[in-house]
């Protein structure tokens, strides 16, 4: 019986966040995680063991959960699939995604929720767990039916991409949302004052003649939906933050219990709008690229855990589409396969404790959109992540599972490498020995 | 020193030193245009395309007449009547110009940096026509030598630069050449269009024209685009040109011998009066003429290097 099958995990410098940070031993039968305890293959009768993973010199943790990523099917299969997607995912360490619900058509209906979660488990990797649209369309209009879109399995309620700009609206979709203990995630972004704008405003923009976006098109946006979290008692979710002024809200507003959470992707605490220079299209996203000072705030936000999570906003898109001229490309870019290391370094710069920084890819996401993942406690699917944290490697982007390969770190060494992915037990990515060994 | 770059997309990324290069291998081109016969063989051979997505006329027409008389086949294309208008993207526009053999692209664009997207991914000379709102290097390079000529020099010199600062590739370009060049700029508008951090130019702001404009050598009015009228940029034509408008009361509060400057097209009666655009001081038209010398000079740089 496969569901009998049992697997040791042996060897390893565990981090179960919150649980457990040590050597330790990690036994799983079937889909389940059954215990995790130091010398666990001294008590276990091997012959009863169907596999060995020799984790040694690795760091073995719950599977990653992004809470952001846009695997564009329905409608855009060219930038990426979601079996392209959630095969990125698992490269990178990533068990869990929550998918954006900006595709073609929009998910903003059961129909749509149900196909996303067809294609995710024929494609057999990750766990994918549909967002739902806040307003039909994503025409930031009428509320979407949110109850079914609960109902069908989605997690959480966003227009990723297209604020909801009526106050409104937002407001109601608040209160509607929180009958279904629904984060919502709202892009925040005063799409007025951001208008035809490409890159942050600032010193770069203005050397090179591109319209900018000020940090305040974000802070007026994070500012109103505090305030209607506040009014409503609606579980908000802020993704990206960039600014510092949105970590200084987020801060006063959990002072203040808000029920606010909040995420980082790893391109904002990495990068800064100088990488725009010479006009790479790869550097342009949504929200933009910040100002050294920017930075430095969102490395702060996640030092004191006023951002908790690490989120990638995983964008594909066709080659075509970021060749064109700066303004006239599209805004986002990859990062399931890039987050692992980049996070690290977070941990190198002293930062980030090296359980912290797995809690921000792991438990803290799990608990800010309410999915029983994240943990290696006993009970628990057997979501599994084993990384090498020394070694390193060259980011070269044909070798992506993603079926895009607009990154910025192209050509960047990195530190830390996924070697072993388990979902449910099952092993759905192993790094490939060339991959191991550059 | 020599010049030898491939291509060239602005003023920002250049040394003064090749600044003043091109400008010296300019200077014998300004007697060519003079001639009966306006023609020397240096292009000869050679064929350059205007690749010009955004209508224009005067610079087109300048690039185009100083292609030939450097006796080089010149082609003009613009989005209507290329493929452009069929979704070609602007890289396989070039491909296929590079293809047919070209040697020199003459690119005008409404997107900030596409001609350094495309001059990294071809091995044609690329000259930036202008770019969006960033660079018009041509523009301010045919302003230094007009500067030049009259003045005898740059360095030292007050400039004003007077206008819509924000959106204007020409400011830019003017900016980066007159501070390589040693001149003390200034520049005057309404804050809304002013970018932000512009004192990382080097340069001074000021929102009042009168108070910019004193003592100064030269001034550069920028032409208002009067489409952004309606925008939240400016209230109206009646008082932009009120406050900002060059009168012949305020170039009094200039220097005695100052030079007015002007990109073109000028509206007149808008951001320059109708008697200062024809008055002594006014070098409107040397601006054209020096135009077609320093496009001249800069296609007879850029063809050298690549024979050599």
């Amino acid at each position: 019986m496969e569901n009998d099958r049992k697997t040791l995990i042996t060897g390893g410098h565990v981090v179960d966040p919150g649980r457990w940070n040590g050597m330790a031993d990690v036994l799983i039968e079937g889909r389940t995680i059954v215990a995790v305890k130091p010398n666990l293959r001294t008590t276990i009768h091997a012959p009863t063991l169907s596999r060995t993973i020799n984790a040694t010199g690795l760091i073995v943790c719950p599977g990653f959960v992004d809470v952001h990523v846009h695997f564009r099917e329905p409608g855009f299969e060219y930038k990426e699939s979601i079996a392209t997607g959630s095969a990125a995912a698992v490269a990178g360490g990533f068990t869990s995604v929550c998918c954006m619900p900006n595709t073609q058509p929009v998910n903003d209906s059961r129909s749509v929720t149900e196909f996303i979660l067809a294609q995710a488990a024929a494609a057999r990797k990750a766990r994918v767990f549909p967002i739902g649209a806040i307003t039909r369309g994503s025409h930031g209009q009428e509320l979407a039916e949110i109850g079914e879109l609960y109902d069908a399995g989605c997690v959480a309620v966003s227009d990723d991409g297209l604020p909801v700009m009526n106050s409104q609206v937002m407001r109601r979709a608040m209160e509607y949302a929180s009958a279904f203990h629904l984060p919502i995630v709202d892009h925040c972004e005063d799409c007025h004052l951001s208008h035809g704008g490409s890159m942050n405003e600032g010193v770069v923009s203005t050397q090179l003649g591109i319209p900018g976006i000020p940090n305040a098109a974000e802070e007026i946006m994070v500012a109103r939906n505090i305030a209607l979290a506040e009014l409503t008692g609606a579980r908000l979710h802020v993704p990206h933050v960039s600014t510092s002024g949105s970590v200084r809200m987020i801060r006063e507003a959990k002072f203040r219990e808000v029920p606010v959470t909040a995420e980082a992707c790893p391109h904002h605490f990495s990068l800064t709008e100088e990488a725009v220079r010479s006009f790479h299209t790869h550097a342009k996203m949504n929200p933009p690229l910040r100002t050294d000072e920017d930075v430095q705030a969102v490395k702060g936000g996640l030092h004191d855990h006023t951002i908790d999570i690490v989120a990638t906003d995983h964008a594909p898109h066709a080659p075509q589409e970021k060749q064109l001229e700066f303004d006239a490309a599209p805004f986002g870019i990859i990062g399931l396969e890039t987050a692992l290391p980049l996070t690290l370094n977070l941990v190198e710069e002293g930062i980030l404790t090296l359980e912290q920084a797995i809690a921000k890819l792991t438990s803290a996401p799990a608990h800010a959109f309410r999915l029983p993942h994240g943990t290696l406690a006993p009970g628990a699917d057997a979501d599994v992540t084993l990384f090498d944290p020394a070694a390193t490697w060259v980011v070269d982007p044909a070798q992506f599972h993603s079926l895009s390969r607009n990154t910025p770190f192209n050509g960047w060494t990195m530190k830390g490498l996924v070697v072993t992915t388990l979902v449910g037990g099952q092993e759905v990515y192993h790094a490939t020995p060339a991959r191991r060994d550059p | 020193m020599s010049f030898q770059r491939k291509d060239l997309l602005g003023l920002g990324s250049l040394t003064s030193e090749e600044i003043a290069f091109i400008l010296k291998a300019a200077e014998p081109f300004k007697e060519i245009s003079g001639r009966e016969i306006k023609k020397v063989p240096a292009l000869r051979g050679k064929t350059v395309v205007n690749l010009f997505f955004e209508p224009s006329t005067r610079t087109r027409t300048s690039f185009e007449l100083a292609a030939k008389r450097l006796s080089a086949d010149v082609v003009n294309m613009s989005p209507s009547s290329s493929s452009v208008a069929k979704g070609e993207t602007l890289l396989d526009t070039a491909r296929n110009i590079e293809s047919m053999k070209a040697d020199m692209i003459v690119i005008r664009h409404s997107s900030a940096g596409a001609a350094e997207i495309l001059a990294r991914q071809i091995r044609l000379s690329v000259i930036n026509a202008g770019d969006g709102w960033h660079e018009h290097p041509t523009q301010a390079l045919l302003d230094l030598m007009t500067i030049q000529e009259k003045k005898g020099h740059v360095r030292d010199l007050r400039v004003a630069i007077v206008g819509d600062i924000a959106h204007s590739r020409v400011a830019r370009s003017n900016m980066h050449a007159l501070t390589k060049m040693g001149a003390k700029v200034r520049v005057a508008g309404p804050p809304t269009m002013m970018p932000p951090y512009l004192h990382r130019f080097g340069v001074e702001v000021y929102y009042h024209l009168d108070e910019a404009l004193a003592d100064v050598d030269v001034i550069i009015v920028l032409r208002l685009q009067l489409e952004r009228q309606g925008g939240s940029l400016f209230p109206s034509i009646r008082e932009y040109a009120r406050l900002y408008g060059l009168t012949a009361a305020r170039v009094k509060r200039a220097a005695r011998d100052v030079l007015i400057m002007h990109p073109g097209p000028v509206n007149r009666g808008i951001e320059i009066a109708h008697d200062v655009a024809d008055s002594e001081d006014a070098v409107i038209l040397d601006q054209v003429s020096n135009g077609v010398a320093v496009r001249m000079g800069l296609m007879y740089l850029l063809a050298q290097r690549r024979e050599s």
